[in-house]
């Protein structure tokens, strides 16, 4: 019987690369699986090459029409100043009562301050904002209250809370518990241990976070419009309906000058707090 | 400051200080009360809110499990969406990353222009890239695939420039001092350096991307979405509810599968 190299008999004299997976089998055997499951996601689909290919001659008569901002006027240039506006005054309102909301549940949520019941009922809450996008609650929260921002800001709040409440109890499990033992040590009540306590740990935390948040909160009011939940993207939703083009692009550049605006006044100012 | 028997007292904060504070707070108050009033909402609306999700939740209280057979296909569609997505964010991003890099990028032009790409990507909304491509390629989830590939390449892209950024020059010079050739380089130098990172993420962005695909149906990119929206439009909340479970559980699942992976790669 003749052996080849690298059989069971014969150990193989050549290098072979060290694998993390312990041998090369089991790492044959998971890149193996892997392509197998991309290969199934993609069988499932079932995405055809000349839809592909007409997408692409398609997409070039698009971008023709927008970079020449086809249709754009005097009353579309209102309109898109208008929507912003609103979009900036979303994201302000959303997070200033979001915020306010979110610090009892910050406080529920975290170990070191309340109750095991109160842990588990401040980190539910979280959970369960954080799960779901954006998007979701905003199309909840127009049918159950009707197009228009106020729909917008509902669902900017319900997703400030998420985020909010949980980095502000992470920062509030961080603390210097000696602090705490001070206000307890001259006899301080429960009320003045988080006043004087936990408070002004947190304090600065609280405002760079609360900046941080409205940044994340312009983003997303820029675009809940699309489901007609208040903001520029409400009208960027009905001029994809009417195919006016040129319009949605003037519409895009403005959201992105909105976001850019939000990231660069939110960096300077936590930059000036810290 | 001075206290009652005219001894000096102690205080936290300075005149100066307080007095940042209280224009902060009325700075604060003033913008507040502008955005609401610029928002126009009336106060009726905001008195009835709570009675009116009181409502909601009773409506959608017990979930339709009956309707959960009908979700499973929508529900694969969404992963579909989210893997092939990723997929192909993977292959765009690669060569930005590369030209991105300071240390990989051919010239400075190149480097501007791969940071540009990334920039431009990352601050464009998913459902926003999903309008565009519905338009391109119809409606369907071919349209959802190309909006999570192109809206990830800023993520992915950025975050593997950071890795060629961060390799070990002696590896490859290693190579290259064996006489190995510029794929060599490539091969044994610089891919299993940058091999953990480009893992780890592009399983966090699969993540990332699962719960972004389940919005895309409201555009008529494919997914759940579409689902949730028609269920809506027939004011159906035992169904809704439905359908948020089974999002909640897909997106809890996935999340706890990267979270495995990039603990393993640690």
């Amino acid at each position: 019987m003749t052996t080849e190299p690298g059989s069971a008999e014969t150990p193989s004299r050549q290098w072979q690369r060290p694998t993390v997976f312990g041998s090369h089998r089991t790492k044959h055997a998971v890149y193996g699986l892997v392509v197998a499951f991309i290969g199934w996601n993609a069988f499932q689909l079932r995405i055809s090459v000349d839809r592909l290919l007409l997408g692409v001659s398609e997409g070039a008569t698009l971008l023709g029409r927008m970079v020449t901002f086809e249709g754009v006027g005097r009353h579309e240039l209102s309109v898109i100043v208008s929507g912003s506006i609103e979009t900036f005054a979303m994201s302000i309102v959303a997070t200033i009562v979001g915020v306010v909301i979110s610090i009892p549940i910050a406080f529920l949520a975290a170990r070191n301050v309340s109750p095991l019941l109160g842990y588990l009922l401040g980190r539910g809450a979280i959970t369960f904002s954080r799960a779901f996008h954006g998007l979701v609650f905003a199309i909840i929260a127009v049918k159950a209250f009707g197009f228009g921002p106020f729909a917008g800001v509902v669902t900017l709040v319900f997703t400030t809370v998420g985020f909010y409440a949980k980095l502000l109890a992470e920062a509030l499990e961080d603390i210097d518990e000696g602090q705490i033992e001070a206000i307890r040590a001259t006899g301080g009540s429960r009320l003045d241990v988080i006043l004087f306590g936990f408070l002004p740990q947190v304090l600065p935390r609280m405002i760079g976070l609360a900046i941080y948040r409205w940044d994340m909160n312009i983003r997303s009011a820029s675009i809940i419009g699309i489901v007609g939940a208040g903001g520029i993207g409400q009208v960027l939703l009905t001029s994809f309906e009417r195919f006016d083009y040129g319009f949605s692009m003037a519409i895009i550049l403005s959201i992105v000058a909105i976001v850019i605006t939000g990231e660069l006044v939110s960096s300077t100012v936590r930059r000036r707090i810290q | 400051m001075t206290g009652v028997d005219g001894r000096p007292r102690w205080e936290h904060h300075t005149r100066r200080q307080r007095l940042a504070r209280f224009c902060g707070l009325l700075v604060t108050l003033v913008v507040f009360a502008w955005a609401w009033q610029a928002l126009g909402v009336r106060y009726d609306f905001v008195v009835s809110a709570p009675a009116e999700v009181q409502d909601l939740l009773m409506r959608m209280y017990p979930p339709d499990m009956a309707y959960s057979y009908e979700i499973v296909g929508p529900l694969i569609e969404t992963v579909n969406i989210a893997v092939l997505g990723t997929g192909l964010s993977v292959l765009l991003s690669v060569p930005i990353a590369y030209l991105a890099a300071e240390n990989t990028s051919p010239t400075r032009l190149t480097y501007l222009a791969g940071k540009l790409v990334v920039t431009v990507t990352r601050s464009i909304s998913v459902i926003i890239w999903a309008l565009v491509f519905v338009v391109i390629f119809g409606p369907g989830p071919l349209a959802g695939v190309v909006a999570i590939g192109v809206r990830s390449i800023g993520f992915i892209g950025k975050l593997l420039a950071e890795a060629f950024e961060e390799i070990d020059p002696r590896q490859p010079e290693a190579i290259r001092a064996t006489g190995g050739n510029a794929v060599d380089v490539m091969v044994y130098g610089i891919v299993p350096q940058v091999k953990p990172a480009f893992v780890g993420i592009t399983t966090y962005r699969w993540d990332i991307n699962v719960r972004s695909s389940t919005v895309l149906g409201f555009v008529g990119a494919g997914g759940i979405g579409a689902e949730l929206f028609a269920v809506l439009d027939f004011f159906r909340w035992d169904a809704a509810l439905t359908i948020l479970i089974a999002i909640l559980g897909i997106v809890l699942l996935s999340e706890g599968l990267s979270a495995v992976v990039r603990e393993k790669l640690r």
